[in-house]
This record gives C-alpha cells, sequence and structure tokens, in this order.
C-alpha cells in the first residue's frame, strides 16, 4: 500500500491534461478551424453554388474584394450595425449597472428582489425572429403605437432613425437582464468589507460607485464590453425579420441593414460564396483589430484597478 | 472627503428616501417592459387570423391587450392535418418541428456544457507543456463571430452531404469558447487541489474524479451555462436557416420566419402565433427550474478583480 502511494506521486498526470483537453479541440479544428481556412480560401476564388453543388472555378485576382470595395456595401452596414448596437448598447450598460449596484447593495434591501431579477431576463426567452415580429406589429402605421407615433402616410421602412431605434429598442429589451446578471456576478465578487469600510468613511452610493466597485469590476466590465460588441457584429435575427411584407430588405434606406444580412444575401440568396468569403475576411480583420485595440487600452486601465484595490485594502487595515 | 456627512442627518435621510423612491420607479417600468412583451404574446396567440390583420380603430386601439376567443381554435390548428392546419401550410407536423428543435437543443445544450467542463478541468488542473498555449488559444478564438466560418461550414455541408441533417448543429457545441471561459472562472473559485489529490490518495481514477467529485461541485455554474445554451440553441436562427432547407427537418425559429414570409393570402397570423407561444414554453420551464441557481450560482462564479 505505502509503494503504491509512492508510485502514485511520482507519476505524471500531464497525459490526462492533453486527454481532457482533445475532445474541445478535435471539434474546433473539424468545424471551425477547417471552414475558417475554407472561408480565407474561398475569398480569393471564384465560387458559388450550383443546386446542392460547390463549384470553384480558382483563383480569380481579388475579383470578390473587387466587388466589395467597389459597392462598398461591406463599409455601409457594418457601420449600420455599429451604430444600431451602440444606440442601444450604452443605455444597455448604464441600466444593467445601475441594476446590478442597486441589487447588491445591503443598504438598498429591495423588496421583491428576486421577482425583479427573475422577470428582467425573461425577454430573452423569446426567439429574436419573434420579438422583431410583436415589435413590428406594434409600431407598424396599423398598430397601437405605430397609430400614435407614425405621421399620415409614413411607414416604419421609410423612418431613417425611428427604425434604428426600434431595432434598438428591441436589443435593449432583449439583453439588459443578461447584461446585469453577469455586471452583478462582478460586484458580489467584490470583498463587502471594503464597501463597509467606504461607509464608514461616509462615502455616499455615488462616490463609492466611482471610486470603489467601477475600478473593481474592470474585469469583468471589459468581459461584457468586448462579448457584447462581437455579439453586436453578429446582429442579424431582428434587423432581418423587423419589416413585415419586405424581410431582409432593411428598409427604404437600407437603414437596419447589418453586416451580417448582408453575408446573409451571398450565402442564401445571390449564393456567392466567393463574395462571402471576402466579406467574412474583412469582417475577422474588423474583428480581430478592435479586440485588440479594446484590450491593449484597457489592460493599463486593469493594472490600475488592482493598484486601487490594494490601496483599497491597505485603508480598510488602517481602519480596523 | 466626507460630503455625505456634512450634509447632515436630515439630508441624508432625503437622500435614502429619494433613491429608494427612483429605484423602485426604474425597476416597475423595466418589469413591465418585459412583462408586457411576454403578455402581448399569450393575448395574440388567443385572437383569430381576420382579428390580428383588421386595422385597429384608433379609438379602441387598446384593444390589442385585450384577449381573443380563438385560442382553442389556434392551438388545435397547429396539430390539424386538414387544411388550414400546420402541417398542410408548411409540409411537416409541428410535433416534429417541436422535435426538432428539442434535439437540437438537448443536444447542443449538453455537449457545450459537459466538454467545456471537460476542458477547463483538464487546463486548470494538470500542469502540461501546451496548458498556457491552449488556454491562450481558447481565449483568442473566443474573440471571433462564429459568422466568419459560417461560409466554410456551410460549403463543408453541402461537400459532404450533412445538408437536412441535425448534428452539424450539435456537434460543434463541444467547443464553445464562451461558456468554457465562465465554467473555468467558476472553477478556480471552488476546486481546490487538495480535494482532487485526496481522492487520488483514496485510489480514484482520473475520469471517475471528474465525474464523481467535479461535476458535484460545479453544479450552480453548470445550470447557469445550461440556461445560457438552452435559450441560444433554442432561439438560433442564422445557421439553421441557411443549413435546413426540408420543411420536416427545420426547428422553430426557421419555421416562424418562414410562416410570417409567406404571402399575405396563405398565412394565418394566430397560428403563426400560437407556434411562438408554444415555443417559449419549453423555455420558460427550463428557465425556472435552473434559474435559482442563476443568483446563487454566479455570486461564487464572480470574476474576482
Amino acid at each position: 500500500m505505502a509503494s503504491r502511494i509512492r508510485k502514485r506521486k511520482t507519476l505524471s498526470y500531464a497525459k490526462w491534461g492533453y486527454i481532457f483537453i482533445l475532445p474541445f479541440f478535435i471539434v474546433y479544428a473539424i468545424f471551425q478551424l477547417y471552414p475558417l481556412l475554407t472561408t480565407f480560401i474561398y475569398a480569393f476564388q471564384s465560387v458559388t453554388k450550383v443546386g446542392t453543388n460547390i463549384v470553384n472555378k480558382g483563383w480569380n485576382n481579388f475579383a470578390n474584394f473587387q466587388y466589395l470595395f467597389e459597392t462598398n456595401d461591406w463599409a455601409k452596414t457594418f457601420g449600420t450595425t455599429m451604430i444600431i448596437q451602440f444606440m442601444g448598447f450604452i443605455p444597455q450598460l448604464v441600466v444593467s449597472l445601475l441594476l446590478a449596484v442597486w441589487f447588491t447593495d445591503s443598504r438598498l434591501k429591495i423588496k421583491g428582489a428576486s421577482f425583479f431579477k427573475a422577470v428582467i431576463y425573461m425577454p430573452n426567452l423569446i426567439m429574436a425572429t419573434a420579438m422583431a415580429q410583436l415589435f413590428a406589429t406594434m409600431f407598424q402605421a396599423t398598430g397601437p403605437l405605430g397609430q400614435i407615433l407614425l405621421k399620415e402616410g409614413q411607414s416604419l421602412a421609410g423612418m431613417k432613425w425611428g427604425l434604428r431605434w426600434l431595432v434598438a429598442f428591441i436589443n435593449f429589451t432583449m439583453w439588459f437582464g443578461n447584461t446585469t446578471i453577469l455586471l452583478m456576478a462582478g460586484v458580489m465578487g467584490i470583498d463587502d468589507s471594503i464597501f463597509e469600510a467606504a461607509t464608514i468613511d461616509g462615502a455616499g452610493p455615488i462616490r463609492t460607485f466611482k471610486d470603489i466597485t467601477m475600478p473593481l469590476l474592470m474585469p469583468i466590465f471589459i468581459y461584457v464590453f468586448l462579448t457584447s460588441l462581437i455579439g453586436g457584429i453578429q446582429m442579424f435575427d431582428i434587423p432581418q425579420n423587423i419589416l413585415i411584407g419586405s424581410y431582409g430588405s432593411g428598409g427604404d434606406f437600407r437603414q437596419v441593414r447589418t453586416i451580417i444580412m448582408y453575408l446573409n444575401a451571398f450565402l442564401g440568396t445571390s449564393k456567392n460564396f466567393g463574395r462571402a468569403g471576402a466579406l467574412s475576411l474583412i469582417l475577422f480583420v474588423i474583428t480581430s483589430v478592435l479586440s485588440f485595440v479594446i484590450y491593449k487600452t484597457t489592460a493599463t486601465d486593469m493594472s490600475a484597478a488592482r493598484a486601487k484595490k490594494k490601496a483599497a485594502k491597505k485603508a480598510k487595515k488602517v481602519n480596523a | 472627503m466626507y460630503r455625505d456627512e456634512n450634509r447632515g442627518i436630515f439630508w441624508s435621510k432625503f437622500y435614502m428616501k429619494a433613491r429608494t423612491v427612483l429605484v423602485y420607479t426604474v425597476l416597475i417600468l423595466l418589469s413591465f417592459l418585459c412583462l408586457i412583451t411576454i403578455y402581448l404574446l399569450i393575448a395574440m396567440s388567443t385572437k383569430s387570423h381576420l382579428t390580428l390583420i383588421t386595422p385597429l380603430k384608433p379609438n379602441d386601439r387598446w384593444a390589442v391587450l385585450r384577449f381573443g376567443t380563438s385560442f382553442g381554435k389556434n392551438f388545435g390548428s397547429i396539430f390539424k392535418t386538414g387544411p388550414g392546419g400546420f402541417e398542410s401550410r408548411y409540409n411537416a407536423k409541428f410535433v416534429t418541428s417541436l422535435g426538432n428543435s428539442a434535439i437540437v437543443a438537448i443536444g447542443a445544450t449538453f455537449c457545450s456544457v459537459y466538454f467545456s467542463t471537460v476542458v477547463a478541468y483538464g487546463i486548470h488542473m494538470y500542469r502540461f507543456k501546451l496548458r498556457n498555449a491552449a488556454f491562450t488559444f481558447i481565449l483568442v478564438i473566443m474573440m471571433i463571430p462564429t459568422q466568419v466560418s459560417t461560409t466554410g461550414f456551410i460549403s463543408m455541408c453541402y461537400k459532404f452531404g450533412w445538408i437536412d441533417h441535425l448534428f452539424p448543429l450539435i456537434i460543434p457545441a463541444v467547443a464553445s469558447p464562451v461558456t468554457f471561459f465562465y465554467i473555468k472562472q467558476y472553477m478556480e473559485s471552488v476546486l481546490p487541489f487538495e480535494m482532487v489529490e485526496a481522492a487520488r490518495v483514496d485510489g480514484a481514477g482520473e475520469i471517475r474524479i471528474f465525474h464523481q467529485i467535479v461535476l458535484p461541485v460545479m453544479k450552480p455554474a453548470l445550470a447557469v451555462q445550461i440556461i445560457f445554451a438552452f435559450v441560444g440553441s433554442w432561439n438560433n436562427y442564422f445557421v439553421p436557416q441557411l443549413l435546413l432547407g426540408k420543411a420536416s427537418k427545420r426547428t422553430l425559429p426557421v419555421i416562424v420566419a418562414a410562416l410570417y414570409s409567406a404571402s399575405n393570402g396563405s398565412k394565418d397570423m394566430g397560428l403563426i402565433y400560437m407556434v411562438i407561444f408554444v415555443s417559449i414554453v419549453p423555455l420558460t420551464i427550463v428557465y425556472f427550474i435552473f434559474s435559482r441557481y442563476i443568483m446563487k450560482g454566479l455570486t461564487l462564479g464572480a470574476v474576482k478583480g
């Protein structure tokens, strides 16, 4: 028995590490990495879908990119995506932060907190396509809210900013609960005694938020910001289904035509996989640059936050 | 520094009162917004097609909030095989469609939650050469939107004849970086090495330790990710609408969009809202089974600053 234990102690467990991570990497290689590389190769080739066959006519001298840059729709649709994303995301961040702070504030003791927490997540349960349809029904010219908000002869498709606000509002409704839950986790992860020390020092809610909650919340805040940004770039279901009778059009001015709707048109309608590949490659470059920039600019913030946390802990010790 | 104190007792009491009023006002408004959308969907599913397409009279526009009398009829028509029913409009049985959605959602949820825990455990517990490289790699791919590889993915499915199959919507979930990241964070805060070491001394094998010790400890985090993954997969629309052509193979979001975009003469809005209503029911059940873990689980899984 003793020898067995000694033998076990010298056993190397490294091989188990590889065994445990293997399924993830095999599946990733087959279902995401291989398709990703195919997509990038298609970007430089003339590839179409005929019936159920993929027809590849080989390299085509950047013709796909030439087409994309001539129409410039990739930039327009990307711009539109970002505009709508931030129209919904900024109010969403503000509201979610407020809620996260309120739900976790021990002095506030919200009655029915668990009811509110359960309710704010519920719109996320509804499929986005259905959500878009429901709001479209309410806000179209004949709908109950459309009758109030739209002027005579106006249609939802003909409203440039109105339609954008509607899409942003649906995004907000669907996602603020989710963001609140994530941020709440971050606030709850902060040591309670830091808040107590702040209260003893006489800091009010606003000061506590600015000098303690926010800096310490920074890592999860960045996580939420980045994942929401990536999620926002993928915006598709809602703008695709928002206009009853002209699905996927994006409105009279293409005011809600997002970049994934543009990609979808290549894949689903014109079946031009080469152009789809080129657009995907552009999208890949944009997201990589954005992620990198955000990561680099916030990495310094993170170390500042860590310094602040240390200072706060020191202050706590002095108080005690 | 001591701004609040200087305000005096009166002001600080007033301030707290005002804050309480603000808190409840905002919470009630937001809850109203969330509940009214669900209420409207339910109310819509009780109305007949004619009521739903007739423009509301300006003096009675809030009729939209009233319940109709066609709930039974709409519910009947999603299962009806004759003319006007779901099957004759869509060339597929509603039960089959519901089944497709269930298979995809349950399969994808299992794959993403189980295997994310497996890989998180592998990276958390074992020291091996490629450990840091593997971790960094997953963090990097987390930032790539899945749509970027969709073109290649769809073309691969055509090449291998995987169109109209459900498994291409399930198996890829094994590699879910976002789920992995969350579970890894949680694991760091609840799973001490000593616990695993003790089990090893008792002679338990690595796979048994994972299933009998690690998984139970991880329950709250798994519950949270089960909700997120199930909801995400159940409502997934982009890839399924490109992949599933045959009516009998489609999942519910694809069907809802297709039913909507049918020409006006051949659609039944009452039926569509009933399909939406029924499709929310399984999600609500999953949500209420696991949601009590959401609050508890996230407390412990918090990312420490």
